[in-house]
């Protein structure tokens, strides 16, 4: 433990291990894929009794190449986000690098109500909204008693 | 006084902390800050003295009767706050905003700008 004698009392590793103690404390445990709550894009999800709605919060892309699939009643929201960094030379400095680079891939499992061939996607202000139709089938409806 | 009560509340109100970059140069910094669902007009940037403030409401267009069953964002608020230091020039900031994403250019004062010193041999 070279390390530790080194650097007896290494604040950020400290607060480092505080944070993870945090996160165990509130059940804010990440998934095994690494992406827990903020991961990107942040998702809200909700319905009503004709659709459902997913709010993906995705500021910064093209809205061409965001790419939105539904399989099987699992929706996947996929696509490509560029740093927007310049390159690093002499002159420039990055002083913050907080926001998402790179890859990204976010996975929701729809109901069962649900029609894949009515899903209408819009894009505004960094916010992907989609919104998918429940089936006729689904909708709760009066039954008549004759 | 109430305006300042008010003020003081606001304040207090929660909020979430966007992620930002902040990338400096010879001329200036630039500032980029994730506000997905912010427009440019409920966008309200301030600087008071040395302080810069970020701060954007957040409005979605959400159909009659939602009921929400997962959020990840359930502030509909951003706010971040910065010092911005002697050399920089808070009269010349430059702010746009492009889906969601706030690019805040902020030049170093005239006469913080790097410049060449020529030496004389004599």
């Amino acid at each position: 433990m070279i390390y530790r004698s080194l650097f007896p009392r290494d604040i950020f590793a400290e607060l480092d291990r505080l944070q993870r103690e945090m996160a165990q404390a509130f059940d804010l445990s990440p998934s095994i894929r690494g992406f827990g709550r903020g991961g990107y894009p942040a998702l809200n999800v909700g319905g009503t009794q004709q659709s459902v709605e997913i709010y993906a919060f995705a500021p910064g892309l093209d809205p061409a190449k965001i790419d939105v699939n539904i399989d099987r009643g699992v929706l996947t929201i996929e696509g490509e986000r560029d740093s927007g960094l310049p390159p690093t030379d002499e002159k420039t400095a990055v002083h913050i690098n907080e926001r998402f680079a790179g890859r990204f891939r976010r996975v929701v499992s729809l109901p069962d109500d649900v029609d894949p061939n009515a899903c209408d996607a819009t894009y505004r202000d960094g916010v992907l909204h989609l919104s998918i139709k429940r089936r006729e089938s689904a909708l709760p409806r009066r039954i008549e008693v004759k | 006084m109430t305006n300042h009560v008010t003020k003081t509340e606001a304040a207090r109100r929660d909020a979430v902390l966007p992620p930002v970059d902040v990338i400096e140069d010879a001329t200036g910094i630039t500032l980029y800050a994730d506000l997905p669902g912010v427009s440019k007009e409920a966008l309200n940037l301030r600087v008071e003295g040395d302080t810069l403030t970020i701060e954007g409401e957040l409005s979605l267009a959400t159909p009659e009767g939602l009921q929400a069953s997962h959020a990840e964002v359930s502030v509909p608020r951003y706010r971040r706050v910065f010092t911005l230091s002697k050399e920089l020039d808070p009269d010349k900031i430059a702010a746009e905003m492009n889906h969601g994403v706030l690019k805040l250019r902020i030049p170093k004062a005239e006469h913080a700008q790097p410049r060449k010193v020529q030496i004389r041999v004599g």
